[in-house]
């Protein structure tokens, strides 16, 4: 789906600076070839299953199916794998190619702290420096999961440029990357920046609906009719919908972070309210104005607090063989509530969002139609955020 | 591009990057004919983006101060349109890929010519995604000015082939930002730069003393210099003018 310089359609590319252009050609070079080693792959494949904990589940929620009255639904756990999200799956294949291409250190953005902790956590395993950049104003909504990374051993660097949120984590760590190449290898967290970065970060992910697909056919003998994944730069969602795109009778539905409400400027619903742009290394939709400023978007939500979204996403939108629908902040929190109360899985608040799409649609549809909800991670690290939300007043 | 050309012709040259409306447009002018009549050659103004992830905290700060006091594209055309009347050094616009994708390749560049910028230079286009506006540049007869660092190597022969206007020196790895030492083989760059195109070429990333200015120059065509003179619009604001003149005067003596 890729072709020259990893465009997907109109968008992708590699709009860095100069300083970069060999570090990229030479991470796709690596890539290329130990995506096609035995040995790598060997290795990686024992990494996921069992450090990780792959495959994680599929499990038939019976109890929301009934109280919805529809279509069967179906979550695939992404929370139960090890460090509590799908972030795990991309860090454990970069930063074994890194390894492999002689690095020792890495360096990370995070948003809600996930991609951070698993890059922390790999570090630690494989005994690589590390450091993540985080939105100050992020660090004190996930104050716990900087905690997590300073005990793994990364440094956990806060960033207090711009909006102090995940697009500056994202800016200051392509400029540490500038600064140091030679030893460094910028674990991206998502399906976004330069290629190979896009390409790399689905393919890691894409076992998300390698194993949808084959579990799916086990339990129900037939292809899912929709999979549902919240996306903010995006991976868990193209991770999820990966080998379902040439299967045209599943639909695709990625679920944005729509804030306080798509007609509202505190919004970081990036399909549905941006356009056309170059930023952050990629050709892709953006949050911005009219002289092309990024916006300052809003959620509720840290992971999907980002203004623009992974080229192919951008992609599958433009031939319509996805659809991106926006989730606002309280559809996200009525789900999260819902998900614990109802299946007792407390899902991450970014995973709400595509819960919260998943309640309006099932009603809709017959009961022989089956969804799949990912659950890209679990909720713990939320409680707080979500309490005080609510009106209650508990602190970490 | 011919205009370019001359910034060179009398001996190296110093080149200033101001980040326009920092702290306002008046402000910018008065800054740039200040610098100008001390020996500047060539003028780099800066068209402020919100997410400028090739600059270091100086200009950074530039950018969003600018920004802060409602600075716009359209803003900037008609200030350049202005300036052009009062200096006849050659300018150009430094920006990201956003800015003038956003405005329309073609309204954007055919600005540059209506108001006399002569080059632009937009630090995350690479070699590899220059055709998203060379043909509009030719067109319209702007230099797409290439920059190559110290990472660059096997990469120099091929930018430098089909560079336009002058080369861009990144002396060090990093973002923009002043720095005591610059340890990077520039010498092999450039005779690396020489055997592979005739057009100038100048040092910028690092640059702020007398010293540094000399030896790069030294090194090349010309010395570029930013942070240390948005160091100057920082600390004095609105009364700027006269420091950034003064501080100009100091590097262009000894050029």
């Amino acid at each position: 789906m890729t072709n020259k310089n990893g465009r997907f359609g109109v968008h992708g590319g590699q709009y860095i600076p100069e300083t970069l252009m060999n570090a990229v050609i030479e991470l796709e070079k690596g890539y290329n070839y130990y995506k096609n080693d035995p040995a790598f792959n060997k290795e990686l494949s024992e990494l996921l299953n069992e450090y990780a904990g792959r495959p994680s589940r599929l499990y038939f929620a019976k109890k929301m199916t009934e109280d919805l009255g529809g279509a069967k639904i179906y979550l695939k756990r992404e929370d139960l794998n090890h460090t509590g999200a799908h972030k795990i799956n991309n860090v454990l294949g970069q930063a074994l190619l890194a390894k492999k291409m002689g690095k020792t250190r890495l360096i990370a953005e995070t948003g809600a702290g996930q991609h951070g902790v698993a890059t922390a956590t790999a570090a630690a395993l494989m005994g690589m420096e590390c450091v993540v950049f985080m939105g100050e104003e992020d660090t004190k909504r996930q104050a716990l999961n900087v905690y997590r990374m300073r005990l793994l051993g990364a440094e956990v660097i806060p960033v207090t440029s711009g909006t102090a949120t995940l697009k500056d984590a994202v800016s200051e760590a392509m400029r540490e990357w500038t600064n140091r190449i030679a030893d460094t290898h910028y674990c991206l967290g998502s399906v976004m920046g330069p290629h190979p970065f896009p390409t790399i970060v689905r393919d890691f992910q894409a076992v998300i609906s390698k194993e949808i697909k084959e579990q799916m056919l086990e339990k129900e003998g037939k292809l899912p009719d929709a999979v549902i994944a919240c996306v903010g730069g995006g991976s868990n969602a193209i991770g999820s919908f990966y080998h379902f795109i040439e299967d045209k009778s599943v639909r695709l539905i990625g679920c944005e972070a729509a804030g306080r409400g798509i007609d509202t400027l505190e919004t970081a619903a990036t399909v549905n309210t941006g356009k056309l742009g170059i930023f952050h290394g990629m050709k892709s939709y953006f949050c911005q104005d009219e002289y092309g400023q990024i916006a300052p978007v809003y959620s509720i939500s840290a992971g999907l607090d980002y203004p623009g979204i992974g080229p192919e996403h951008a992609h599958l939108h433009d031939i319509g063989r996805a659809q991106y629908v926006p989730v606002t902040d309280d559809e996200a929190v009525n789900a999260f509530e819902y998900l614990s109360k109802c299946e007792g899985i407390i899902p991450a608040i970014e995973s709400a969002h595509a819960v919260a799409h998943a309640i309006k649609l099932a009603p809709t549809w017959d009961k022989d139609k089956v969804i799949v909800i990912t659950v890209s991670g679990r909720g713990d690290k939320d409680c707080a955020a979500i309490a005080r939300y609510r009106g209650e007043n508990i602190y970490e | 591009m011919n205009r370019i050309k001359s910034a060179f012709e009398n001996g190296k040259a110093f080149i200033a990057f101001i980040t326009c409306g920092d702290p306002d447009l008046e402000t910018t002018a008065a800054v740039v004919k200040e610098a100008v009549k001390n020996g500047a050659d060539l003028i780099e103004l800066g068209i402020p983006f919100s997410d400028p992830t090739a600059e270091g905290p100086v200009i950074q700060g530039a950018n969003l101060r600018a920004l802060k006091g409602g600075v716009t594209t359209d803003k900037i055309f008609d200030f350049v349109k202005k300036l052009r009347g009062e200096v006849d050094v050659p300018l150009v616009f430094m920006t990201y890929s956003n800015v003038v994708f956003s405005y329309g390749a073609e309204r954007f560049i055919s600005l540059c010519k209506d108001t006399g910028i002569d080059g632009l230079i937009l630090p995350d286009l690479p070699f590899e995604e220059k055709d998203e506006f060379l043909p509009v540049c030719r067109k319209y007869g702007i230099a797409l000015i290439s920059l190559i660092a110290p990472t660059s190597e096997n990469r120099i022969a091929m930018i430098a082939k089909e560079a336009e206007g002058f080369l861009y020196i990144v002396s060090s790895l990093g973002v923009t930002g002043t720095r005591s030492e610059i340890t990077t083989d520039l010498k092999s760059m450039v005779a690396l730069v020489r055997q592979n195109t005739d057009i100038p070429c100048a040092i910028g990333f690092g640059i702020s003393t007398p010293e540094q200015a000399k030896k790069m120059a030294g090194l090349s065509d010309g010395a570029i210099v930013g942070s240390a003179i948005i160091k100057l619009i920082e600390k004095y604001g609105k009364a700027a003018p006269e420091y950034v003149g003064k501080y100009v005067k100091s590097m262009t003596q000894v050029l």
